[in-house]
């Protein structure tokens, strides 16, 4: 069996359901762009799966629907994930995964600013200067050991 | 004193300053702050600042976003109406990549562009800033380049990046040619950068470290002249001074430092260190740039600050010792050789306001803006002549002086 795992035993919440966005949307202008909102930003993370456990951060209740913020008109998003334990190192590889996968679903023009829940780990301040650093981050992105690890973290897996 | 034109009434976001005599208005001033509504990003921040006196002149000024460079022509474009307007002339799409850094060539009428990502040169034509592709140099680098400096003659371009080497090329005319490799960064290079007399060159990395090397045999050798550790995290870039052999280094550690050789020996040694103590920055410090005279400089860093300083210049020229920077004031950039900062920022704009025409161009590109740079030009100043569609030509570009100036600050 897998050992050293920094968090043995997470807890599993269960998710809600999700809702058919379409099916309550009441626009029918075919021409109009819809805006992007919480849930469908929330949608493109919610199933990035944790790099320790067979489980998506949104299970793990890493993320949330209201950790995500958007501000369609500015483009700009904020995420703030809550790492299951508190000296977590795992957490920049989280926030990596969610600003990569986020970088690759949401139009180019948007800012992404992703953060750790305030309180939630150890070296918070340190965690969110090095995922909110555009030049770290792309280099990381070229470290082709860091770039499979994330992949995998964001490859779908079939239930 | 100096000519105040009640036309032109310039508002610039971020920070500003530049000739003596406008910090003196500056000072009795003392408004508030125009807060820059969207800095989000840490990338630079540069500040266009005019104040317009009787002459106008013009540059040309390049702006790198992501994915694409344009260049941009600013000056006066109108004398009755005295407007100054950033124009954009000529964009250059086609990076498939993230474009980081770009360097104009210092010597001569045509200025050369240089693209970081893949090494892509660029050539001016005869007329001014129709740009066209001139080379692109592969086969060295194995990941990206972050950051080139052209040498002060223009024979030598260096480039960093993040494969951990520095590698020098030397300027053939159309071709260029690899003719060393400095590989002993331990990761990431992230800046080089020549001193004014082409003689030294330093490089920075993440691995914490500013090296020194002596420039010999014409840029065939490369001699380590100094490891300076000292700097507790990774350095963003590094910066000779513009007439001095004294060396400024920024970093993750949100501190600069000054690295100074006592004797000339070669022995540098850290010899200020410019925190939070002394004003300084309270994030990453992304750059550094100096005025023409050295006697100012610019730094802005991710805490959304842009903070000039200030040394005693002629205390150091006379050969007394060092000269301690001092922090002269902060606004929420890059000095071109007649004092202009020019602003790009990661929301995107450059901003420039004039009055009540607020002609700010915002969102100038749809990406985070990594550079900006001032071509060089020829320090004879010229009236701009009405807006025709003439464009001046290149080794007619000077800079502006400018006029009264609106100014807040923290």
């Amino acid at each position: 069996m897998v050992s050293g795992l920094i968090n043995e035993n997470p807890i599993v919440y269960e998710i809600k359901e999700r809702r058919d966005v379409r099916a309550y949307s009441s626009n029918t202008d075919e021409l109009s762009v819809d805006a992007i909102d919480q849930l469908e930003v929330f949608d493109h993370i919610r199933d990035i799966k944790d790099p320790e456990h067979p489980y998506s951060l949104e299970q793990l209740k890493v993320l949330t629907e209201d950790s995500v913020e958007v501000d369609d008109t500015k483009s700009r998003v904020r995420v703030t994930f809550t790492p299951t334990v508190e000296h977590c190192s795992m957490a920049t590889i989280i926030g990596l995964c969610v600003r990569v996968k986020l970088m690759r679903s949401l139009p180019s023009r948007y800012k992404i600013d992703i953060r750790v829940a305030p309180g939630t780990h150890a070296t918070e301040a340190a965690v969110n200067k090095q995922l909110n650093d555009k030049e770290r981050v792309a280099a990381a992105l070229e470290n082709p050991n860091l770039v499979e690890m994330v992949d995998e973290c964001l490859s779908p897996s079939f239930e | 004193g100096f000519y105040r034109s009640p036309a032109l009434s310039v508002i610039l976001s971020g920070v500003l300053s530049i000739a003596d005599r406008l910090l003196l208005a500056i000072e009795s001033r003392s408004s508030s702050l125009i807060s820059h509504p969207d800095l989000l990003s840490q990338l630079v921040l540069l500040l266009l600042f005019l104040v317009t006196q009787s002459v106008i002149s013009n540059g040309f000024l390049c702006l790198l976003s992501d994915f694409e460079l344009s260049c941009w022509f600013f000056g006066e474009m109108d004398l009755m109406e005295k407007k100054l307007e950033l124009v954009e002339l000529h964009k250059l799409e086609g990076h498939t990549d993230r474009v980081w850094n770009v360097s104009w060539n210092p010597v001569g009428t045509l200025p050369f562009l240089l693209l970081a990502v893949a090494i892509t040169l660029y050539a001016s034509g005869n007329r001014a800033l129709s740009l066209s592709l001139l080379t692109v140099l592969e086969e060295t680098h194995t990941r990206t380049v972050r950051s080139c400096a052209w040498s002060p003659s223009g024979k030598l371009l260096a480039t960093a990046s993040f494969d951990g080497t520095t590698a020098i090329w030397q300027n053939l005319g159309d071709e260029f040619e690899c003719i060393s490799t400095l590989e002993e960064h331990e990761n990431e290079v992230k800046s080089v950068s020549w001193n004014a007399a082409g003689s030294y060159l330093a490089t920075c990395s993440r691995d914490k470290s500013v090296w020194i090397w002596e420039v010999l045999g014409g840029g065939n050798e490369y001699d380590c002249a100094a490891v300076l550790n000292g700097h507790t995290q990774d350095v963003k870039m590094v910066q000779w001074h513009p007439t001095m052999d004294v060396l400024f280094s920024c970093s993750y550690d949100n501190t600069i430092k000054v690295w100074w050789s006592e004797d000339d020996d070669g022995d540098y040694q850290c010899v200020q260190t410019l925190d939070e103590s002394n004003n300084g920055h309270s994030s990453t410090v992304w750059a550094i740039s100096f005025n023409a005279a050295g006697d100012k400089m610019v730094t802005c860093s991710d805490d959304l600050t842009l903070k000039i300083w200030e040394t005693d210049i002629a205390m150091m020229h006379s050969g007394e010792g060092y000269a301690s920077w001092t922090h002269l004031c902060t606004y929420s950039a890059h000095w071109s050789r007649d004092n202009i900062i020019a602003s790009g920022a990661g929301d995107d704009a450059i901003r420039l306001f004039v009055d009540s025409n607020n002609d700010s161009k915002e969102k100038a590109h749809d990406m985070d803006v990594n550079s900006v740079q001032w071509s060089p030009g020829v320090s004879s100043m010229f009236q701009m002549k009405r807006r025709t569609g003439y464009l001046p030509q290149p080794v007619m570009m000077g800079w502006s002086r400018f006029g009264s100036l609106q100014l807040n600050r923290d």
